[in-house]
Formats: structure tokens, sequence, C-alpha cells
């Protein structure tokens, strides 16, 4: 079992994100997902210099992903897809229905992203067979039901699982950033660059609930499956996505290496870095924003 | 059959209502988490929906079933069985959205005609023609997410019919693509058929005023003249950057009676409504509106301007009172 860099799901300036990607050439990770999969308005990295930031980052060594956008909505949307697809020198993860139609059509192995919502090993055997190397699993589905279409995956097929970070729960045609403003999303004066790591959405009592990201609704509370080693590697999971943060990314990676080797405080040394309150209540069949692996034994039967 | 209208049918009762006041089709789900509106109370058992069947189809009308929901693992054989008891019923369509349980389909049931659903997410026409080369569906809803002009693009670039919502709740997400629920309660559409359920919804009188909560958070919080809706985690108000509202969406419906000429030109095969777990009373008035309008754009598409009393009609039925042209109308976005 191995490390995963997720794509950057926030919108950073330029200088920030090739220092990030500077440092995570030298971070722990096998491999790292690059590109812009959640606004199609946000351009201070193009095509062009997420493909130079991939050379750099294979010759450091590390396996490169590109991972394309999931909501596709204009030609120009697709425009990028294709030349993603066409460029041909990295591995694409498929982030919804059309990349996997080009995909297959180019002939060329890929990774099936975790919104393809593949919720039975029959549809997965159907993305195995237009040549999906690896998959992810929607990030709502518990370990429970993940044992369940594992014992029936097509053979071969690998699977990384969303292990750390902020939720990715709904993606919109509303930008709700921009909505916060009171800008339009066609004129919404880049408002992301503000907010590196998102906007907190409170309830009216001031409980954090919810992250707006643009388009892209998140969690408050951060995904963390450090606690659940033995049960991942139980499942043959071979890699953990882990989600970029604007702070502290690099100790977050050092504690889950920590914890791959063994080591006993690597849950604390991730909670010292966490952006917000742990949950993992999917993983254990419960609501998403509790935190069930503190309720020792009491996982729901499936 | 341009536009055709294709109605709600929650319950036997709904069905007839839709049927008698002019709707094409109705669409219906079975009584179990197979569908995207696994209500209690609500959906057919099959000696319901053959008489459903039979109703509609002595009157020349279709029945469609929405088998919309992601098949889980341990319970596969419920949503088989489900394609197996439509085929068997003579349905006219099913209404998948699971690329695993299309190619089932297609596999045992090659005469059964598939519609692609708004929980398959599919926004784009590489989407579409994915599910029309692999599966051979004949007709793809569109999520409430693309404008008139995407759609159009769309509708251009594929031979598989194209099915628009015209009216009802609005889902600002893209459907298909929203965990939000199970977030909150643990259960989402996609894999157990509902949204915000009602099983989690909790009604407080509070000093500060009347609070909604869904299982433990708190959603909104009315004042005196504030009427309450149905607590639909979206359409709450929350607090970002410091104020308090709708920070996500207003409790509004989606009306698109202003846009039918476009729709009709363009090509749009079918449009549909909102609303199974709504009323028979309210499956009538808005069949009624829907139909004349269908009719009267048919008859003139260039000089067809919404009657006032149509607007004002479904403006009563709609949430919050208001309606928006959602994304179909750019600046919405």
């Amino acid at each position: 079992m191995n490390l995963s860099l997720g794509p950057l799901l926030y919108y950073w300036s330029r200088d920030d994100v090739l220092a990030f990607y500077g440092e995570a050439a030298n971070w722990p990770v096998a491999r790292v997902h690059l590109g812009e999969s959640v606004c199609s308005r946000r351009h201070l990295l193009r095509l062009p210099d997420w493909l130079e930031l991939a050379e750099q980052l294979a010759a450091a060594g590390k396996e490169v992903v590109l991972s394309t956008q999931t909501l596709i909505e204009s030609e120009s949307d697709l425009k990028t897809l294709r030349r993603i697809v066409g460029d041909g020198r990295f591995r694409v993860e498929a982030n919804e229905w059309g990349a996997v139609r080009l995909l297959s059509e180019a002939g060329v192995r890929f990774v099936a992203g975790p919104t393809l919502n593949v919720y039975n090993p029959e549809t997965l055997a159907v993305l195995a067979g237009l040549g999906a190397q690896r998959w992810l699993p929607p990030v709502e589905m518990s370990r429970a039901t993940l044992a369940s279409l594992l014992e029936r995956a097509p053979a071969g097929i690998q699977t990384e699982v969303f292990a750390y970070g902020r939720l990715p729960l709904a993606y919109s045609a509303r930008c709700f950033t921009a909505r916060h403003y009171n800008l339009p999303k066609d004129d919404c004066q880049f408002r992301c660059l503000d907010h590196p790591d998102g906007l907190a959405l409170a309830t009216r009592e001031g409980e954090p609930f919810l992250t707006l990201n643009g388009i892209q609704t998140q969690s408050a509370g951060v995904y963390t499956l450090i606690g659940e080693l033995p049960a991942l590697r139980k499942l043959d999971i071979v890699s953990l996505r882990l989600s970029p943060q604007s702070r502290h990314m690099g100790r977050v990676i050092e504690a889950f290496q920590a914890a791959l080797a063994g080591e006993s405080h690597a849950a604390e040394k991730l909670a010292r870095v966490m952006p917000g309150p742990a949950v993992d209540g999917y993983w254990h069949g419960r609501a998403g924003l509790e935190h069930a692996g503190l309720i020792h034994g009491t996982e729901k039967p499936a | 059959m341009p536009l055709d209208l294709i109605c709600p049918a929650g319950s036997l009762v709904s069905l007839k209502a839709a049927i008698d006041h002019g709707a094409d089709a109705v669409y219906m789900g079975f009584r179990d988490n197979t569908n995207a509106r696994a209500f209690p109370g609500l959906n057919f058992d099959e000696a319901q929906a053959a008489e459903g069947l039979r109703y509609a189809h002595d009157r020349g009308r279709r029945v469609l079933l929405a088998l919309n929901t992601y098949p889980q693992p341990d319970t596969w054989s419920r949503w088989t069985g489900a394609v197996d008891r439509a085929a068997k019923l003579g349905m006219d369509a099913v209404i998948l959205a699971d690329a695993g349980l299309m190619r089932y389909a297609v596999k045992n049931h090659p005469q059964l005609r598939l519609h692609l659903s708004v929980q398959g997410s599919a926004t784009s026409y590489e989407a579409v023609n994915f599910y029309r080369e692999h599966f051979g569906i004949q007709r793809a809803v569109l999520p409430r997410v693309l404008s008139l002009p995407q759609v159009e693009n769309v509708v251009k670039h594929t031979d598989v019919e194209i099915e628009l919502f015209g009216f009802g709740g609005l889902c600002v997400m893209v459907e298909g693509r929203c965990l939000l629920s199970s977030y909150c309660t643990g259960e989402s559409p996609n894999s157990a058929g509902v949204c915000s359920p009602a099983k989690a919804v909790q009604w407080k009188e509070t000093p500060a005023g009347l609070e909604s909560r869904l299982n433990g958070v708190l959603l909104d919080r009315y004042g005196k003249d504030e009427k309450a809706g149905y607590p639909t985690l979206c359409k709450g108000r929350f607090e970002v950057g410091g104020e308090t509202y709708y920070a996500i969406e207003e409790p509004t419906s989606l009306n698109t009676l202003d846009l039918l000429p476009e729709m009709l030109k363009m090509g749009i095969a079918a449009i549909k409504i909102e609303g199974r777990q709504r009323s028979p009373a309210y499956v009538t008035q808005v069949t009624k509106v829907w139909r004349a309008a269908i009719d009267a754009v048919k008859k003139n598409a260039d000089s067809f301007e919404p009657a006032p009393a149509w607007q004002a009609e479904l403006n009563k039925l709609s949430e919050g009172q208001s309606h928006t042209l959602g994304a179909y109308h750019r600046p919405w976005k």
C-alpha cells in the first residue's frame, strides 16, 4: 500500500502551485494527480503548464496521472478533455463518462475516478473491460460495502481509496463562491484565489458544516482513515489518496508514511496539522459528518 | 413526437390524474429503494403497476419506470429483479443510471427500451453517446446544470432523444453527483433513493423561532412571519463570512414555460415534470397547464407567450411560491 497525492481541488496562485509541486517531488508519495478537475474558469495554469509539471514530477520518479474535469458543460471543456487524452504521455483519470468514452476509443489504460459512481462489481467490470487499470469508490462508500463489492471485483483492477482531506461532496452549475460575493459566475473575479482551503459554511448556530469551493461543495470535516490501515490492507487497497491542503501537506504525508511504517503516534501527528475536525462516518456506514472511529465497535451492519 | 409531456406518478391516483389531463407518458417507481423517490407510502407494487399500465395503454399513453438509484453489491438482485419485472409487465421504457444495470438489461431483455436517468450525470454528448454505443439508450435526461445553448450543442451531436426538466423542485447540484444528504444523514439519492429523508427531520419551536434540523444539524430558523418549507439540505440558511443567507439555493422551483419555443425548435423530445412525492391535485394542476402550453407552442411557436393564468397557477404550486429558469438561463449560474 502506497500514498497518492490527489488532484489540487482549490485555486491557488501560480507561484503557490509551482512551489507546492516542487515540494511534492520530494514527498514519499508514489503518485501525483495533476490538472484542473473542478472549474474551467481557473486558468493560472493551463494544460501546457500542467504537462510541464507532469514531466518534472515524472523525472523526479513520480507516477503522474492527469485528472479530468468532473463537470463538463461546454465544447471548450470537451476540447481540453480531448487534448488531455490525445497527449498520451501520462495516464489519465476519468471523472465522468465522456472521458471514459474518449479513453476507451483511444485504446489506453485509465483510472476510473471517484465521481464515476461505481457502486457494484458489475459496473466495475464494465470499466475494467474498457481499460480501467485502477479505480476509486465513491467517497460515501462504507468499508463493508467496499468489501462486499471487492469479493466479486474483476481480476487485475487495483483499488485506491480517498483516505484524507475535506470530502468533495457535490458539483453544481452554480458557483457558490461567486454567489457569496454577489458576483455572476461569468464575472467571478476569481475570488476562489482568496480562499486557498475553500470558504467555510457554518450552521446558524455556528457549527462548521460545509466548505464552498467554487462550483464544488466539500465537507467542513476532514476525512481521515489513518486509523484504518489494517482494514485497508485486508481489502488489498493499493493506494491511499491524500487530498491537497494549502498548509502542512508535507506533514500530513509524513504522518501517513509513519502510520504505514507502523509508528504508534502517527494519528496524533496528523491531528496537529488538520485544518478541521476529523470525520470518518462514511467508512463506518454512518452519516459522513460523524467521527465513528471514536465509537469503538459500533459499526452498523451492512 | 417532439415535446412529449412526461408527468410524475407517485401513486395510481396521480397516474390516472396525469393521463386524464393530458400527459403523453408518466413515470413511476417500484415500492423500494430502486428509485430516487424511495419515500414511505409512495410508488407501486406489481399489481398497481400492472393496473397503471393498463390504464395508460388503453388510452394510448406510455409508462416509464424509474430504476435510477445505484445498485448495491449485497442487494444487486433487487435491481435486476426490478428490470425483469419491468420487462414482464411491458413497461414502455426503464430509466437507468447505472452502467452495470444497463449491461444486464441489454443482455437479458434486448427489446426493453432504455433511457439514461438524470442521475447518470451525463452533461455532454460524449457521455450521452457513450451510453448509446455501449447500451443502446434511446433517450437521455439531462441534469439541470446546462444553459440552453449548451443543451442545443448536446442535441446537435447525438441521435439520442433529449429530455429536459421543465417544472418542479430544482436540484442546484448535478444530479448523481451530490452526496450532501448522506454526509448529513447517511442516506443519499445515489445509494438510498432519498435526499434529506423525512425520518431525519426534526422541527422545534424555540424562543429564537421555529427550527428545522436534519439529523441534528440546524438547517434553518424561521421568524413569526416566515413560511417554513420542507428542510431540503441545500435550501437552508447558513453562515458564510459572517453573513446568514441561502448560501446554496433559495427555496424556489424550476419553471421553463418561457423557454418552450426554443426547446421545440432545438428538437427536445420530452419535458419532464418533477414531483412523484407531490399530491394528485398537484399533478392534475401542473399537467393541465403544461398540456395547454405545449399544445399552444406546437400550434404556433413564434407567437407563443405563456398565459398569465398558467404562470399564476404554477406559482401557487411552487416551492416558496417563486420560480426560476435555473441554469437554462445563464445569469442564474
